[in-house]
């Protein structure tokens, strides 16, 4: 990971270039209603958001603001009730079953009785691919998150932040264009949490994925994102969506940067904004 | 220590502790026998005439009975000694062929419950209708008592032309196939939602769904259900060998050894059911620990 800053192959495509390219996702007044015995839950309403190719488009907000629903709809785990959502150009269900995202959990989610490389493999058996192609795949996503020496292991015998990004590894396996991750750091000490938003800031640079990322850490949104959506609850919803006006290469001293606290102020105040309208 | 010796286990506390429950239990069965057998033993004494038989010649003879009300260990270890090791196993005195019929039945019944019980786990676990149907009279099924339906399936199997070990074997699998189901319910059930999740989240079919996430979780509920499960198979062979006339098998030595009052016999025939028990589920118990060792889950 250290040859990144050397001219990767396939480098950051220009403004220009990715402001024409068709949206990765494209959602129109997107809604999703649960009915409950207590009377309908509205829990996203009027959601209106385009993310295009490489972008890194982080979901903040408060509890219950709905971001890992809207992550989910994405994903074809949650159903829309309203609006229009395409994903790919195609609709969420095709675009699962194309196989075009690869989703990160807010827990590791292996399965224990496999070792780390079983793991990794899931999928790509899932997907019928040869012996020899999973073997070449698996020692790549191990190498990008450095963990080649563990392939072998079982994931109780890892760290939590290890079998986080052997959880990455696997969603990395499938080499999809779009990487849809929930929360997949909240649960790791702050120094950990460093370490591996440097490391996935670097994966995506380095790959050009279009990356949406829930969290409710604000440092963690800034430094990661091109776009922030800021979204606030009942009914869940869209406060503000801010454009990040950082370089895309990004370092971990930026987060001292005036430029830096002023997007991290703008998101807090959103944040303020959506709760004050609760109580 | 590089090796675990007597003296030092005994240290470590697990031998002293097991060795004491077994000399307790074997004297308290020398106390039972001596107080049981006495009054018969008095009664000989005063036919023969004898009085003032002293204690000690009173307790060596309750222990020596040919026809005692509970013999004594000795009796019963060497009943199972000549019935063993002096018979060929071929003799139908021969309390290892009798063994045999018992565990042959017990096996074919065991498989034929266990595979029977993953099947209805399955239907059960993936259909609603099937859950809600089914599930009622399984456990229904398990609420009849085994020694009243015994004969009943016996009789109707035989007359519809099927003899042989299966009549015997459906008892086991009677028996055997609800603690696989219930097991196999719980255990295909229990993978998380996140687990699911992500199975969808790779577009995988229910078959791969089922063979890659629901079994290897389900196993370990398996193999405590097939423990459960080849102890009941045991009681339902012994139970099917009752009603059939007492041909073979260690049931049929229970019954023949009641007809004659051979109480030694009952008893050995007894221990070796249980040995027999001891030993199957210990097989499973070892089949478990290899399997899941390989799965990484070995406690």
């Amino acid at each position: 990971m250290q040859d990144i800053l050397h001219a990767p192959d396939t480098g950051p495509l220009s403004a220009d270039a990715r402001s024409v390219s068709r949206p990765v996702i494209d959602i129109r007044d997107l809604s999703l209603t649960f009915e409950t015995n207590d009377g309908p839950v509205h829990a996203l309403s009027n959601i209106d958001l385009t993310i295009g190719k490489g972008d890194f488009v982080s979901f903040i907000g408060p509890s219950g603001c709905g971001k890992t629903t809207l992550l989910r709809v994405i994903a074809d785990l949650e159903q829309k009730t309203g609006g229009e959502i395409t994903v790919n150009s195609t609709t969420p269900e095709n675009a699962r079953l194309d196989r075009s995202y690869g989703y990160v959990f807010q827990a590791a989610a292996l399965y224990p009785w496999r070792t780390i490389e079983k793991n990794i493999a899931l999928p790509l058996e899932i997907m019928g691919l040869s012996k020899a192609e999973q073997r070449a795949r698996i020692d790549k996503v191990l190498a990008l998150v450095e963990l080649s020496d563990f392939g072998k292991k079982f994931p109780w015998q890892l760290s939590g932040g290890m079998q986080q990004r052997a959880s990455i590894a696997r969603a990395l396996a499938v080499e999809p264009d779009l990487l849809l991750m929930d929360e997949p750091f909240g649960a790791l000490d702050e120094i950990v949490r460093d370490h591996l938003n440097d490391q996935l800031h670097q994966l995506w640079a380095k790959t050009n994925k279009t990356v949406v990322f829930v969290t409710h850490s604000i440092p963690e949104a800034v430094y990661l994102s091109t776009k922030i959506v800021v979204l606030c609850p009942r009914p869940g919803r869209i406060y503000d969506v801010i454009d990040s006006t950082l370089p895309r290469e990004r370092t971990l001293d930026m987060r001292e940067s005036e430029e830096f606290l002023k997007i991290a102020h703008r998101v807090r105040e959103g944040l303020k904004a959506g709760h004050s309208y609760e109580d | 220590m590089t090796r675990s010796s007597p003296l030092s286990r005994l240290a470590a506390g697990t031998t002293l502790p097991v060795v004491t429950v077994v000399l307790a239990i074997i004297a308290l069965w020398y106390v039972a026998a001596v107080a049981l057998n006495t009054p018969f033993q008095r009664d000989t004494y005063e036919r023969a005439g004898q009085t003032d038989v002293p204690m000690s010649l009173l307790i060596t003879d309750t222990l020596t009975q040919k026809r005692p009300v509970l013999p004594a260990p000795h009796q019963v270890l060497e009943e199972i000694w000549d019935t063993t090791v002096n018979k060929a196993v071929t003799s139908k005195r021969s309390l290892v062929y009798h063994a045999w019929i018992t565990l042959s039945t017990t096996l074919l019944g065991f498989v034929i419950g266990t595979s029977l019980g993953i099947l209805l786990a399955v239907g059960i676990v993936h259909s609603g209708v099937l859950d809600k149907s089914l599930m009622p009279w399984i456990i229904t099924s398990q609420t009849i008592p085994i020694l009243a339906i015994a004969p009943m399936i016996i009789v109707v199997l035989n007359s519809i032309g099927v003899t042989g070990l299966l009549p015997k074997a459906m008892i086991s699998t009677y028996l055997s196939f609800f603690p696989v189901t219930v097991g196999m319910v719980k255990g295909l059930r229990s993978p998380e939602i996140i687990h699911l999740d992500l199975m969808h989240t790779y577009s995988a079919t229910r078959l791969e769904t089922f063979f890659k996430l629901r079994l290897p979780y389900a196993l370990p509920y398996l193999f405590t259900s097939m423990k459960i499960g080849i102890a009941s198979s045991l009681v339902g062979a012994i139970i099917g060998e009752l009603p059939t006339g007492a041909v073979a098998g260690l049931g049929a030595r229970l019954l023949a050894g009641s007809y004659y009052g051979q109480t030694t016999q009952i008893w050995s025939a007894l221990l070796m059911a249980s040995l027999l028990a001891g030993v199957l589920v210990g097989v499973i118990g070892l089949i478990e620990r290899s399997v899941l060792k390989r799965m990484g889950m070995a406690s």
